[in-house]
C-alpha cells in the first residue's frame, strides 16, 4: 500500500484531461504507455470503468496496475485470482471465531437469558465482526480521499470460474456489493478497476462489455529500447537497442514462450552482470536461461545459432 | 454546435453498423459506450477515434484485423455500406445434405407414434453402418440420433466447498448460525466438503481431405457434446487452426453447423496435422485451456508434415492434459495399422486409441469420456 502521501503528478487519475495526460502521468512512474493503452486507460479513468487488459504473459499487464497506484497515491488493492474463489476470499466473510466468544461472554454474563434470536443476531453481525476482503476494501474508500483514489487489480481473472465472473460483474456494474446481514455498501469513491487475463479461456462477455478492453502486445524494438532506458538505466544504450534486436527476433520465431519485456528485461540485467559491452554469441549463450523458460525453446534458438541470430538483426 | 455533434453521432453508429456487417458482433451498448469514448478524446485525431474504438467496441485480439479493416473503408470514406467487408468463402458442409429442413418442397419430417417404431429399427441397422457408406438421407437420420447422445464428463475435485453432513471441515458460517438458537452454544455443528467439478473436455477435429466423409458425421458429434455439457471447447484441425466453440454453441444443429461452415476456411485442405496441434497448443492448450482437461482427438493420423513435429507436440500436449483420446475411423477397417507417420509418431502418448467411423463408436467415446 502506497499510503496517504500526495501523488508525485499534479494532476489525480479522475481529473485527466487528455490521452497526453495518461502517457506523462505514467512516464512519470517509470511506465512507458504506447497510445493505444494510454487512450483506454484514459477513457477508464474518464468513464468510471473497469479496464480488462488481455495478452500474452509477461508484456507488462500488472505493471500497469501497479504504475497507476503509484500515480493515484492511494491504497493499492490486489485480488489474485484462482480457481474456486469465492465471496469468502473475495469480499468479505464473517469472524467467526470472535462471534462464538461474543456469545459465550454474554451467556457467561447472563445476557443472553430472554433475548429474542433476532436481537442477538444484530449484535453478531455487526460491522465489528466484518473481515472486510480485497473487494470490499477497494469499496471502503471515503470521499475524503477521493483525491488519491483506490486502485484495485483483479489479476489473472481466467483463473477465477464462471460462477465468480457473475459475481464480480455484479459488483463493477454498481461499485456496490449487498451483504445480507448488513445491507448494501456502495463506494463512496469507485475505485480504478484493473483486470488481467492471460486468455487461458475466454472471459465472458458481459464482463467485457462492462469493461474497456486492451490486448496489450510485445512492445516495439523503439518502445523495447525505451522501457530498458528507464527500468534499467544502467544498461548502456548501445546494448539494449542489441537486446531489444534480438528479443523481437525471437518473437518472430515462433517459440513456446516467447520473451516478453519482463523476461528482456532480466536479459539485459544479466548481460550487465556478466560484464558485457558487446553482444556476442558467448554471452547470449551464459545467459539465455533468463530469456528463454522452455528447454525446446532454447534448443531451437540454438540450432539456428546465436551467431546467426545476431548477425541476422545486426546485420553484421 | 449541435448539428455538428449529431452528425458526428450519425458516423460512429455507421461506423459500428459497418462493423456489424463486417460480422463482428457489437451489441448497442458497445456503440453507446463508443460514442462517450470519443466524446472524451475527441473526434478531430484520426488515431483518437481509432483507440477508442478499439477500447470499447472490439472484445478479442482476433478481431482487431477485422477492426482496423473497417475502420480504415470508413475514414476514407468509401464505405459501401450493407456489403461485409470480408465475404465468407463459400463452405459448403452439412448444408448439403438433404432432409426435409434444407428442402423447400421437400417432404415434412412425418411425426406420429408409427414412425418412430419404424425409425427404432432403422437405427439398430444404421448405428453399425460406417459413416463413410452412408446415403445423405441416413446421414439425416443418424445425427438426430447423435443428438440424443449425452455427455456427463469426467469429474475432478473442485476447491470450491459445499455443505455436508458428514463431519469434515467445520462450516463456522451456518454453526454460529444454528448457535444463535441454542442461547450461543454451538450444538448442532455444520460441515462442508469439496465439491466435484466436470474436467474440461477439449475436441480437435481433423477436417483435412482425407478425413471428409467423416468430419462432417463427427462435427454433429462435436456439437451435440457442446450444447449437452458445460466446458467443452472444440477446434478444426486443418492447414489452419480455427477455434468452433462459439459458433457451435448455437442449440440448432443445422444454424450452428452453417456457422461452424462458415468459419472453417480450409474445409477439406491439405494435411498438416503436426503444425495444427502446434498452433493449438501454442496458443491455447498449453496456456491453460488443455490443462487437466480431458483431451480428444478426432483424426485418421494422416500427417504429410514431419512426423517428429507430431511427436514433439503430442508429447506437450500429453504434458498438461489429464487424458488424450484419439478417435480414428480408419481403425476399424480390416486389416489398418496405425503405421502412417503422424499416427505413428502419436501413438505413444495416447491414453485412449478408439474407432468413431459409426454410431456405435461415438457411443463407446460418449462413455470414454465420462469414465473415470
Amino acid at each position: 500500500m502506497a499510503g496517504a502521501s500526495p501523488p508525485d503528478s499534479p494532476i489525480s487519475p479522475h481529473d485527466v484531461a487528455s490521452v497526453d495526460d495518461v502517457i506523462s502521468a505514467l512516464a512519470d512512474q517509470s511506465y512507458l504507455a504506447d497510445e493505444g493503452l494510454a487512450t483506454a486507460i484514459f477513457l477508464a479513468l474518464r468513464l468510471r470503468r473497469p479496464i480488462l487488459l488481455e495478452g500474452e504473459a509477461g508484456v507488462g499487464k500488472t505493471e500497469v496496475a501497479k504504475a497507476l497506484a503509484a500515480w493515484a497515491g492511494g491504497d493499492f488493492i490486489r485480488l489474485q485470482c484462482y480457481e474456486g474463489i469465492d465471496v469468502a476470499q473475495a469480499v468479505y466473510e464473517w469472524d467467526y471465531s470472535r462471534q462464538l466468544l461474543h456469545l459465550r461472554a454474554a451467556e457467561a454474563a447472563g445476557a443472553t437469558e430472554g433475548v429474542a434470536v433476532a436481537d442477538l443476531e444484530d449484535e453478531l453481525y455487526d460491522e465489528r465482526f466484518l473481515v472486510r476482503r480485497p473487494l470490499l476494501q477497494a469499496l471502503s474508500t471515503t470521499s475524503e480521499r477521493a483525491a488519491t483514489p483506490t486502485v484495485l487489480l483483479i489479476d489473472e481473472v481466467d483463473r477465477a470460474d464462471d460462477e465468480f465472473e457473475a459475481f464480480l460483474l455484479e459488483i463493477l456494474s454498481e461499485y456496490a456489493v449487498t451483504i445480507p446481514e448488513i445491507g448494501e455498501f456502495r463506494a463512496e469513491v469507485p475505485p480504478v478497476v484493473v483486470i488481467t487475463s492471460n486468455r487461458t479461456r475466454d472471459v465472458h462477455d458481459a464482463l467485457k462489455r462492462r469493461c474497456l478492453y486492451h490486448w496489450v502486445a510485445h512492445p516495439s524494438v523503439e518502445r523495447e529500447v525505451e522501457i530498458l532506458r528507464v527500468r534499467a538505466p544502467h544498461v548502456p544504450l548501445a546494448l539494449a537497442r542489441d537486446v531489444a534486436l534480438v528479443a523481437a527476433e525471437l518473437r518472430e520465431m515462433g517459440l513456446y514462450k516467447p520473451p516478453g519485456v519482463a523476461e528482456t528485461l532480466d536479459w539485459a540485467e544479466a548481460l550487465v552482470l556478466i560484464g558485457t559491452d558487446d553482444l556476442d554469441p558467448e554471452a547470449i549463450e551464459f545467459t539465455v536461461g533468463t530469456l528463454l523458460k522452455y528447454r525446446e525453446d532454447q534448443e531451437r534458438a540454438r540450432t539456428r545459432g546465436f551467431g546467426e541470430i545476431l548477425s541476422a538483426v545486426l546485420g553484421a | 454546435m449541435d448539428l455538428a455533434e449529431r452528425t458526428l453521432d450519425r458516423h460512429l453508429v455507421r461506423f459500428a453498423a459497418a462493423l456489424r456487417a463486417a460480422g463482428l458482433p457489437v451489441p448497442l451498448v458497445s456503440t453507446i459506450e463508443f460514442g462517450r469514448a470519443v466524446a472524451e478524446v475527441g473526434a478531430d485525431r484520426r488515431d483518437g477515434v481509432y483507440w477508442a474504438g478499439r477500447a470499447t467496441l472490439v472484445h478479442r485480439p482476433e478481431d482487431i484485423p477485422l477492426y482496423d479493416e473497417v475502420f480504415e473503408q470508413q475514414w476514407l470514406g468509401a464505405i459501401d455500406r450493407g456489403r461485409p467487408a470480408t465475404a465468407p468463402a463459400p463452405v459448403t458442409l452439412l448444408l448439403d445434405e438433404p432432409g426435409a429442413e434444407h428442402d423447400d418442397e421437400g417432404e415434412p419430417e412425418a411425426p406420429g407414434g408409427d414412425v418412430l417404431s419404424v425409425r427404432f429399427s432403422r437405427a439398430e441397422v444404421l448405428s453399425g453402418k460406417d459413416f463413410a457408406d452412408c446415403t445423405d438421407d441416413e446421414m439425416a437420420e443418424l445425427h438426430e440420433l447423435m443428438d440424443r447422445l449425452r455427455f456427463a464428463g469426467e469429474s475432478r475435485r473442485s476447491r470450491r466447498l459445499r455443505p455436508t453432513s458428514r463431519s469434515g471441515r467445520l462450516d463456522l458460517r451456518r454453526t454460529v448460525r444454528a448457535a444463535l438458537r441454542t442461547q450461543g452454544e454451538p450444538l448442532r455443528r455444520a460441515y462442508l466438503e469439496p465439491g466435484e467439478r466436470p474436467r474440461r473436455l477439449v475436441l480437435l477435429l481433423d477436417v483435412s481431405g482425407s478425413m471428409e466423409a467423416y468430419a462432417r458425421a463427427l462435427i454433429r458429434f462435436v456439437h451435440a457434446a457442446i450444447v449437452g455439457r458445460r466446458d467443452v471447447e472444440a477446434f478444426a484441425l486443418g492447414t489452419r487452426l480455427t477455434r468452433l466453440t462459439r459458433e457451435l454453441s448455437t442449440r440448432d444443429p443445422d444454424a450452428a453447423l452453417a456457422r461452424a461452415a462458415d468459419a472453417v476456411t480450409d474445409w477439406s485442405g491439405g494435411t498438416r496435422l503436426g503444425d495444427g496441434l502446434r498452433l493449438f497448443n501454442d496458443a491455447w492448450g498449453v496456456r491453460g485451456m488443455a490443462r487437466g482437461a480431458v483431451v480428444v482427438v478426432l483424426s485418421d493420423g494422416w500427417d504429410r508434415g514431419d512426423p517428429a513435429v507430431m511427436s514433439e507436440q503430442m508429447q506437450r500436449l500429453s504434458r498438461v492434459a489429464h487424458k488424450i483420446v484419439w478417435v480414428n475411423p480408419l481403425k476399424a477397417t480390416p486389416g489398418y495399422a496405425p503405421l502412417a507417420g503422424g499416427m505413428a509418431a502419436a501413438l505413444p502418448h495416447i491414453d485412449e486409441f478408439l474407432e468413431g467411423h459409426n454410431l456405435d463408436s461415438l457411443e463407446v467415446l460418449a462413455k470414454a469420456i465420462t469414465r473415470e
